[in-house]
């Protein structure tokens, strides 16, 4: 690996001027998982490397039923999982943070280092995106807020600017009756770059007997992480049924426009949204009414 | 850019070292090549092998993705800290009796993971040991006899 100068700010002002001080040629380091092999094979060149694991505010998670979450850029997968709360009010979000890599890479990778790599692969955007979250943006102007279903723009590529990081991503307070979850589907059974992932979160009526909300996501089939929004409007008020849910998948194909490469053709990706759209929701609503 | 060399002070296997590196080198190279704890193995040096497997305060990592300047302040267990005082940790003796490694380059990178597993979830079913273990890769043994071994060896500690 080339060498760099290495940084391990204890404040987001001093990451901030670090950033803004090296004209685009600093990379931000979380878990590394990514970020260290891009180095080391040329895909990615640095001067100076900035450790944001020693800042607290991106080192934790804050949660209550009331406010919702705010999860620190840097927070590795292992502490969203082990976290005694998380599971039943974002599902989603557990299920993909414990299928990121295997139990080595969850011990260092962070979901916001996930989001910041922006991969179409990504197992932690489709759930992010469902949990309908937001990117606390920091840089020389301040804070900004992007919704995460606009925060990639193309494989690898986002929203940030040279000198500004992602401070935390933010999820709402879950409402009663809502449940989420998020399956990827892969030919191995474990630690492998999913062909399809879907993640979906519905709200129910009070009666338990309909949706009264819901966000559908899939990711590795376009350029970048995409919401569903025609079948998620579409899911507000419809009876919990196995038609409704498989009706939701094809409607979700719609945003789909993969591409075939040697994880699976364009036909098989859109086949399979159908399928995972429909295992998701029936996951979450089973989860829903759990949770009841 | 060259960077002037780093100042580091990590708790390694109990003891507390002081070492000097640069910062683009891995903590699998430091501990290799600097500090001569060759237990830890570069297999692919990309993440995918978990060769280089080792306890980084707590958390099982892969040492060659992490790098060593990220280790100041750090409590880190290698494979050469797993046996006490020279008798061989039950993990050890039951990979050995079980016969769980033929070549050997990938077994102290399961040992460490095992070891961390157990420390956490001393009964672990087959399931859990196999998702566990999952980023340890093993091109002799066909796994079972490694899943074997780390069940022998829960078996030992709770008889302890």
């Amino acid at each position: 690996m080339k060498d760099f100068r290495y940084a391990a700010p204890a404040s987001i002002a001093e990451a901030a001027k670090l950033l803004a001080g090296a004209n685009g040629s600093a990379r931000i380091l979380a878990g590394g998982t990514d970020i260290l092999v891009q180095l080391r094979e040329g895909m990615k060149d640095a001067d100076l490397v900035v450790d944001v694991k020693r800042i607290p505010e991106l080192a934790e998670l804050t949660y209550s039923p009331q406010k919702g979450l705010r999860l620190g850029a840097s927070v590795p997968c292992y502490g969203i999982y082990e976290h005694p709360e998380l599971a039943k009010a974002y599902g989603a979000l557990v299920d993909a943070a414990r299928i990121v890599g295997g139990w080595q890479i969850q011990s260092r990778a962070s979901v916001g280092g996930n989001l910041c790599n922006s991969s179409p692969a990504a197992d932690t955007i489709p759930p992010l995106i469902a949990h309908h979250a937001y990117a606390d943006i920091v840089g020389p102007g301040g804070h900004r807020n992007v919704a995460i279903e606009n925060f990639c723009t193309g494989p690898g590529k986002n929203v940030l600017q040279p000198g500004e990081l992602v401070a935390a991503i933010v999820f709402p307070p879950v409402l009663p009756h809502s449940g989420s979850a998020y399956e990827r589907f892969i030919p191995r059974n474990e630690m492998d770059i999913a062909v399809v992932g879907a993640a979906s979160k519905v709200q129910l009526a009070k009666t338990l007997d309909k949706i009264e909300f819901a966000r559908v996501s899939v990711g590795a089939v376009a350029p970048t992480p995409k919401f569903c929004q025609e079948a998620s409007e579409w899911l507000a008020g419809k009876p919990l049924s196995e038609e409704t849910y498989a009706q939701a998948g094809e409607l979700a194909k719609k945003v789909a426009s993969p591409i075939t490469d040697m994880r699976g053709t364009i036909e098989y990706r859109v086949h399979l949204v159908g399928v995972l759209v429909k295992r998701t929701l029936t996951a979450a609503v089973a989860r829903a009414r759990q949770n009841a | 850019m060259p960077s002037k060399k780093n100042h580091v002070t990590a708790t390694i296997n109990g003891q507390s070292v002081e070492f000097l590196c640069e910062a683009r080198q891995s903590l699998l190279e430091v501990l290799r090549d600097t500090l001569r704890l060759t237990g830890a193995k570069e297999g692919c040096n990309n993440g995918n092998c978990g060769a280089c497997t080792v306890i980084m305060n707590g958390v099982p990592v892969l040492a060659c993705l992490v790098l060593a300047v990220e280790a100041e302040g750090a409590t880190l267990t290698t494979v050469e800290g797993i046996a006490d005082q020279g008798h061989l940790h039950p993990l050890q003796e039951c990979f050995l009796e079980g016969a769980a490694l033929q070549c050997g380059v990938c077994t102290p990178g399961f040992l460490v993971t095992a070891k961390a597993l157990l420390d956490k979830h001393p009964n672990p079913s087959e399931h859990e040991i196999r998702f566990n273990l999952a980023n340890n890769l093993c091109r002799c043994t066909g796994y079972d006899k490694i899943v074997k071994s780390v069940q022998e060896a829960a078996k030992e500690l709770a008889a302890k």
